[in-house]
């Protein structure tokens, strides 16, 4: 491994200069998950890795049914699922933050990390989109911006992030009335491996809970990006629930999904599961609605 | 060439100070700078669980955090588990249960069972297995392990 320097930032302030001096040469470091090992690999050449884990802003975790959740991006999964309030509000994302790695990854790896990496296969983007997760951004010059979750990552491993950018926390808004989220993905093992495909839903319905007010399909490893299934999502408003429309909605997100094979699946193997996990995390969403 | 930090931590409850390049990982400065070498370098990646501590209460892959992320932290390592005179119950138990052949993977199975019984003192077999799906072994077939944490919940709890 190349030498580099650590620094550990005490402010935001202090990391976004530290990081925007070094221009490409320098990254933020959370869990260190994705970040040591790649480095270790030889795959990113660092001269500086600035530690944004034990800053306050990158550490609130509040939650309340008027306001939402505010997420910190360096936040441990760990800490996310072992908070019942969050777990009952946003039970898609804990979905996702437990089948990351197993226990000692989930005790370092962040929602925000996870994002930043921009993998098409990471487990909390889809999630994070179909709950409606805005990114807050802190920039060298003392400013910040906000943007859609689904708009962060651009290409594989690449965001929206410029030079000296650092993604601060996540907004998550109050779950509505009679509504859920869901996210499963397929994978060969029953633990520790990486989504073939994933998907996440969210769902508001009826007061009767018969049919579909709304819905939101994000779909992890059918394209360069995590992919926010928007019409898709848009087709199911003032559906009935039925078989019917669940199995349109699946068969729609299949024909947008642009998978590629490779050593964990071919594209075919890709665009069946695509209809299978999309019914699936639809069909779970509602369930959870169902029954609360 | 960045120079090496200067770290002050502790260590299984004992305050250690030491010098560390920042592209050490904290496994590298256990097993080479502080010659403890109960943790083990399986994959070095994160996959296998060998290299297992508690930091701060929490289990980690020592493979996966710098050296230099200690400062002024807690560690749990393999080492500081035994009494002088006596074996820890989940190195009993490991021991009553034969949860081991070659022994390279026991040092983080015991650590991980140790993270998981500290905040579950009696865990289903279910939460064991997931518990302890990120360790790695070889030569067992995992049913002794799992039996020796069972005892281990039994005699602690
Ligand atoms: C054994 C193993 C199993 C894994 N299993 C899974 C899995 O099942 N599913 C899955 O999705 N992933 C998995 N991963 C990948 C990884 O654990 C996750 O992507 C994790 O969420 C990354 O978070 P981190 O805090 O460790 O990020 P880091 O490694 O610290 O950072 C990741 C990237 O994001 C950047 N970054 C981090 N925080 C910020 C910030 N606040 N602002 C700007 N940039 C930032 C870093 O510079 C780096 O480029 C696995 C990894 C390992 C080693
Ligand atoms: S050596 Fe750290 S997990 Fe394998
Ligand atoms: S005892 Fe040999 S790897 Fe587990």
């Amino acid at each position: 491994m190349r030498a580099f320097e650590y620094v550990p930032a005490k402010t935001v302030a202090e990391a976004t200069s530290l990081l925007a001096e070094k221009g490409d040469q320098a990254k933020p470091l959370a869990g260190g998950t994705d970040l040591i090992v790649m480095v270790r690999e030889n795959r990113r050449q660092l001269d500086r890795m600035v530690d944004i884990k034990d800053l306050p802003e990158t550490n609130v975790l509040s939650y309340s049914p008027d306001t939402g959740l505010e997420l910190g991006a360096a936040v441990p999964c760990h800490e996310i699922y072992a908070d019942g309030a969050i777990s009952a509000a946003y039970p898609g994302l804990i979905d996702a933050a437990k089948i990351i790695g197993g226990t000692a990854i989930q005790g370092r790896a962040s929602v925000g990390g996870n994002l930043c990496n921009a993998s098409p296969a990471a487990d909390t983007i889809p999630p994070l989109i179909v709950l409606g997760a805005i990114c807050v951004i802190a920039g060298p010059d003392g400013s910040t911006r906000e943007v859609p979750a689904e708009q962060f990552c651009t290409a594989p491993g690449q965001t929206v992030l410029e030079n000296g950018e650092l993604l601060v926390s996540f907004k998550i808004p109050p779950p509505p009335k009679n509504s859920s989220s869901f996210y499963l993905r397929f994978i060969p093992r029953n633990e520790m491996d990486i989504a073939v495909v994933g998907a996440g839903a969210s769902v508001v319905l009826d007061d009767a809970k018969t049919s579909i007010v709304s819905a939101r399909i994000s779909l992890a490893a059918v394209a360069p990006t995590p992919l926010f299934a928007e019409e898709v999502s848009d087709s199911l408003a003032g559906k009935e629930i039925s078989d019917e429309s669940i199995n349109a909605a699946a068969e729609a997100a299949q024909a947008i999904a642009s998978p590629i094979s490779d050593m964990r699946g071919t594209a075919e193997q890709r665009t069946h599961l695509v209809g299978v996990l999309t019914r699936r995390a639809l069909n779970g969403a509602i369930q959870r609605v169902k029954e609360a | 060439m960045p120079k090496k930090v200067h770290v002050q931590t502790t260590i299984n409850g004992e305050a250690v100070e030491y010098l560390c390049e920042p592209r050490q990982s904290l496994l590298e400065v256990l097993r080479d700078v502080l010659h403890l070498t109960g943790a083990k370098e399986g994959c070095n990646n994160g996959n296998c669980g060998a290299c297992s501590v508690i930091l701060d209460g929490r289990l980690v892959n020592s493979c996966l955090v710098l050296g230099a992320e200690l400062e002024g932290k807690s560690l749990e390592t393999i080492e500081g588990l035994a009494e002088p005179e006596q074996l820890h119950p989940i190195q009993d138990a490991f021991l009553e249960n034969a949860a081991l052949q070659c022994g390279i993977c026991t040092p983080g199975f015991i650590m991980a069972a140790k993270a998981l019984l500290d905040q579950n003192p009696n865990p289903t077999e279910h939460e064991i297995r997931y518990w302890l799906a990120g360790n790695l072994c070889r030569c067992t077939g995992y049913d002794k392990i799992v039996r020796a944490v069972q005892d281990a919940a039994q005699t602690t709890s």
